[in-house]
C-alpha cells in the first residue's frame, strides 16, 4: 500500500519534471520576449524584469506577420488536403485489398522519411525552377505534402484497418460502388482516426523550415522562414527573435489546444474501442 | 426468387486450393444449408455465390445466368453476416433503407418498405436507435431486416445464429422457418451447427475439407450417411464407431467385433473378402441394453430427461454411447452387456464409402 503510493507519487514527478523540462525552452523564450535586449543578454538571467511590447512593435514594423502567417495557414492546409486525398484511397487500396507486396510498400514509402532532404535539394530546386514553381505556395504545398504523404498513409491504414471488413461487405451488397463505400461507409467510421491525422500533417507542415527556406523568398516565405530572418547577418537580437518565433508558433498552439481532445481521441482510437 | 448453379466450382488462394471442384443445383425457393466443421469452405462457398471472392474456376449460374462478372450489388442477393455488419454510424432505419439510398429510391418509398419489415420483425421502437444500443438478438434482427428490404432473390446467411445464446437460437431458427415460407425466397444457410442444419433447410450439402460428402434431406442424412464423415457429423450425440473384420461375404456380410464376437449385416457385398477391415457405424438409439455382443463398463451418464446417455468403455478401449430410458437404474461402474440392432447397422470401407445395401420396404433404417 505505502510502496505503490511512493512509486505513485514518484511516477508523477518524472511526469511533472519531463513536461517542465519540455516546457522550459518554450516558457523562457516568451519571457524573453518581453525583455529589452539588454535584459535578454544579461548574465545571471534576468528573471524579474519590466516587460515591454517593443520587440513585438519592431517584428511586425519590419516584416508583414499577416502575410507569413496566411501562407502558413495555405500551405499546412493545402498540403495536408492534398496528401488526405493521395493517402486516403491508397491506405484504402492496402487495408481492404492487400496483396503480397503491400507491407513492402508501407516500408518503403516510409523509408522515403529517413532520406535526409536536403539529399534532395539540388533536384527539387532544379525542377521547382523548371516548372516556375520557386517562390509560389502551389510549390510549397507540393513539397510538404509529399513530405508528409508516408506519415499520413501509415497513420490511416492503420485506422482503416480497424474497421472490420464485413461492414464494406455488406455495403457492397447493398450496392455500394467503391466510390460509395469510401464515402458513405468508411469515412464517416475513420472520422476520428482521419481528424488525428490531419491535425499531426497540418502541424509537421506548420513547422516545416527546410523547403520553406530553400523554396520560398518573398512570396510564399512562412512563418519559420519569418523566425529564421530575425536570425540574421547585423547579429543576434534575442528578445526580438524570440518576439517572431512566439508569433510563430502561437497559432498552432492555440489549434493544438483546441483540437486536443480530438487529437487524444484520434491517437487512441483502436486501443479503446 | 431465384434458381442457383455451381459447375465445378473451384477456389484458389495462390497455389493453394481450398475449394475443389463443387457441382450444386439449387432449385429455387429452396432452404438450403451448408454445413461442415470449420475450415471446411462452407463460408468461402457462400460468399464466391454472393460475389464477395472470385471464383478461381468453374462457373455460377443465378437465374440461369452466368454470374462472374456480375459484381455483389447486381446479382440480387443479400446477405446476413456473422458479426451482423450493421453501419455503426447509422440508425436502424439508415442501415435498413441504405441499399435503397444507393439505389436512388425517393424517400417516402423508403420509409415505407422500411416500415413494413420492421413491422414483420417487431422491431419498430428500434428504428430511430444506434447499433451500439441494441442486443444481439435486436441486431440480429436488424440484420435480418436489412436484408429483407432489398427484396433479395436470394438470402445468403452465414452463421447468422452462432453470436445468439441458445434459447434465443432455438426461437430465431422458428422464425427464420417462418419468414422462409412467408418470402418464398431461395434461402442458403451457412454453420457449424449440425442441429440449425437439420432443424430448418430443406436439403443440407455436407462440406468437408472443400468437397461435397453428401447432399440430402436432414432425415436422408441422418439415415443412410453416404461416408463415414457424414455419419459422424451429423447427429448429437455422435454415431459408435467400431472396427470391424469381414467374417463371411455373401448374401449378407458377418463381422467380427473386436471381442471376437459375430454379427450378420444385412449387406449384401460381392466385393469383400474374409479379413478385409470395416467400420461400423451404429447409432446410440439402435444399441440396447441387455445379454449381446458386447460388453463394458459405464464411465459416465447423461440424464436429459426423457432419455439417459450412457457412456461405456469396451474390452479393447473403445467407447461407445447407448441410448436408454430415462430413469435407469444404471449406474456409473457398472458392467453391462449391449445388444446391437444388425438392421441399423452401416458399413464403411476403408476410403469411408458406405456399403450400399437394398432398400429394406418399410424400413425407416
Amino acid at each position: 500500500m505505502r510502496t505503490a503510493r511512493w512509486s505513485r507519487l514518484a511516477l508523477a514527478a518524472v511526469g511533472w519534471a519531463a513536461a517542465l523540462i519540455i516546457f522550459f525552452p518554450i516558457l523562457w523564450m516568451f519571457l524573453t520576449s518581453f525583455k529589452t535586449e539588454i535584459a535578454a543578454v544579461a548574465t545571471p538571467p534576468a528573471v524579474v524584469f519590466r516587460p515591454t511590447l517593443e520587440n513585438y512593435a519592431a517584428v511586425l514594423r519590419r516584416a508583414d506577420y499577416v502575410q507569413f502567417a496566411l501562407n502558413s495557414v495555405v500551405v499546412s492546409l493545402g498540403a495536408t488536403l492534398l496528401a488526405l486525398a493521395l493517402a486516403i484511397p491508397a491506405a484504402y487500396a492496402m487495408a481492404f485489398f492487400p496483396t503480397r507486396r503491400t507491407k513492402d510498400i508501407l516500408l518503403w514509402m516510409l523509408s522515403t522519411r529517413m532520406l535526409p532532404a536536403v539529399g534532395v535539394l539540388v533536384p527539387i530546386y532544379l525542377l521547382w525552377r523548371t516548372f516556375g514553381l520557386l517562390d509560389t505556395r502551389i510549390g510549397l504545398v507540393l513539397i510538404d505534402s509529399v513530405s508528409v504523404l508516408p506519415i499520413v498513409v501509415w497513420m490511416l491504414f492503420s485506422y482503416f484497418r480497424e474497421v472490420p471488413p464485413q461492414i464494406l461487405e455488406a455495403s457492397r451488397m447493398d450496392g455500394a460502388s467503391q466510390r460509395e463505400e469510401l464515402l458513405f461507409v468508411l469515412l464517416p467510421l475513420s472520422t476520428p482516426g482521419i481528424a488525428a491525422t490531419a491535425l499531426l500533417s497540418i502541424i509537421l507542415c506548420w513547422n516545416e523550415a527546410f523547403w520553406s527556406l530553400n523554396l520560398t523568398t518573398v512570396k510564399a516565405a512562412t512563418l519559420t522562414a519569418f523566425t529564421a530572418s530575425f536570425a540574421d547577418p547585423e547579429g543576434l537580437f534575442w528578445a526580438k527573435l524570440s518576439a517572431a518565433s512566439t508569433l510563430a508558433i502561437a497559432p498552432v498552439l492555440i489549434f493544438g489546444w483546441v483540437s486536443q481532445r480530438q487529437l487524444v481521441r484520434g491517437l487512441s482510437f483502436g486501443a479503446v474501442k | 426468387m431465384a434458381t442457383i448453379e455451381l459447375k465445378n466450382v473451384r477456389k484458389r488462394f495462390g497455389a493453394h486450393e481450398v475449394i475443389h471442384g463443387i457441382d450444386l443445383a439449387i432449385a429455387d425457393r429452396e432452404f438450403v444449408a451448408f454445413v461442415g466443421p470449420s475450415g471446411s469452405g462452407k463460408s468461402t462457398l457462400l460468399r464466391m455465390i454472393a460475389g464477395l471472392e472470385e471464383v478461381s474456376e468453374g462457373e455460377v449460374r443465378i437465374d440461369g445466368q452466368p454470374a462472374q462478372n456480375v459484381p455483389p450489388a447486381k446479382r440480387g442477393l443479400a446477405m446476413v453476416f456473422q458479426s451482423y455488419a450493421l453501419y455503426p454510424h447509422m440508425t436502424v432505419a439508415e442501415n435498413m433503407s441504405f441499399s435503397l439510398r444507393l439505389a436512388g429510391a425517393p424517400k417516402r418509398e423508403r420509409d415505407e418498405k422500411v416500415r413494413a419489415v420492421a413491422r414483420i420483425l417487431d422491431m419498430e421502437p428500434l428504428l430511430d436507435r444506434k447499433p451500439r444500443a441494441l442486443s444481439g438478438g435486436q441486431l440480429q434482427r436488424v440484420a435480418l431486416g436489412r436484408a429483407m428490404v432489398r427484396q433479395p432473390k436470394a438470402f445468403l446467411l452465414d452463421e447468422p445464429l452462432s453470436n445468439l445464446d441458445a434459447a434465443l437460437q432455438a426461437q430465431m431458427r422458428l422464425e427464420l422457418v417462418r419468414l422462409h415460407r412467408e418470402l418464398k425466397t431461395t434461402m442458403i444457410y451457412v454453420t457449424h451447427d449440425q442441429v440449425e442444419a437439420m432443424t430448418m433447410a430443406d436439403r443440407i450439402v455436407v462440406l468437408s475439407e472443400g468437397r461435397v460428402e453428401q447432399v440430402a434431406s436432414p432425415l436422408e442424412l441422418y439415415q443412410t450417411p453416404a461416408t463415414l464423415f457424414v455419419a459422424g457429423f451429423i447427429g448429437a450425440p455422435k454415431m459408435n464407431f467400431l472396427e470391424v473384420r469381414v467374417k463371411e461375404a455373401g448374401s449378407q456380410l458377418t463381422v467380427t467385433l473386436c471381442n471376437g464376437a459375430a454379427l450378420a449385416v444385412p449387406v449384401p457385398d460381392a466385393s469383400m473378402t474374409a479379413g478385409d477391415r470395416l467400420t461400423l457405424g451404429i447409432r446410440p438409439e439402435h444399441v440396447s441394453l441387455g445379454a449381446g455382443e458386447l460388453e463394458g463398463e459405464i464411465q459416465a451418464l447423461e440424464h436429459l430427461g426423457p432419455r439417459t446417455y450412457l457412456h461405456a468403455r469396451l474390452g479393447d478401449g473403445g467407447g461407445m454411447v447407448v441410448q436408454t430410458a430415462g430413469d435407469t437404474a444404471i449406474r456409473e461402474g457398472d458392467r453391462v452387456a449391449f445388444r446391437i440392432c444388425a438392421e441399423a447397422c452401416h458399413l464403411f470401407d476403408g476410403a469411408g464409402q458406405r456399403l450400399r445395401r437394398p432398400a429394406l420396404a418399410g424400413s425407416q433404417l
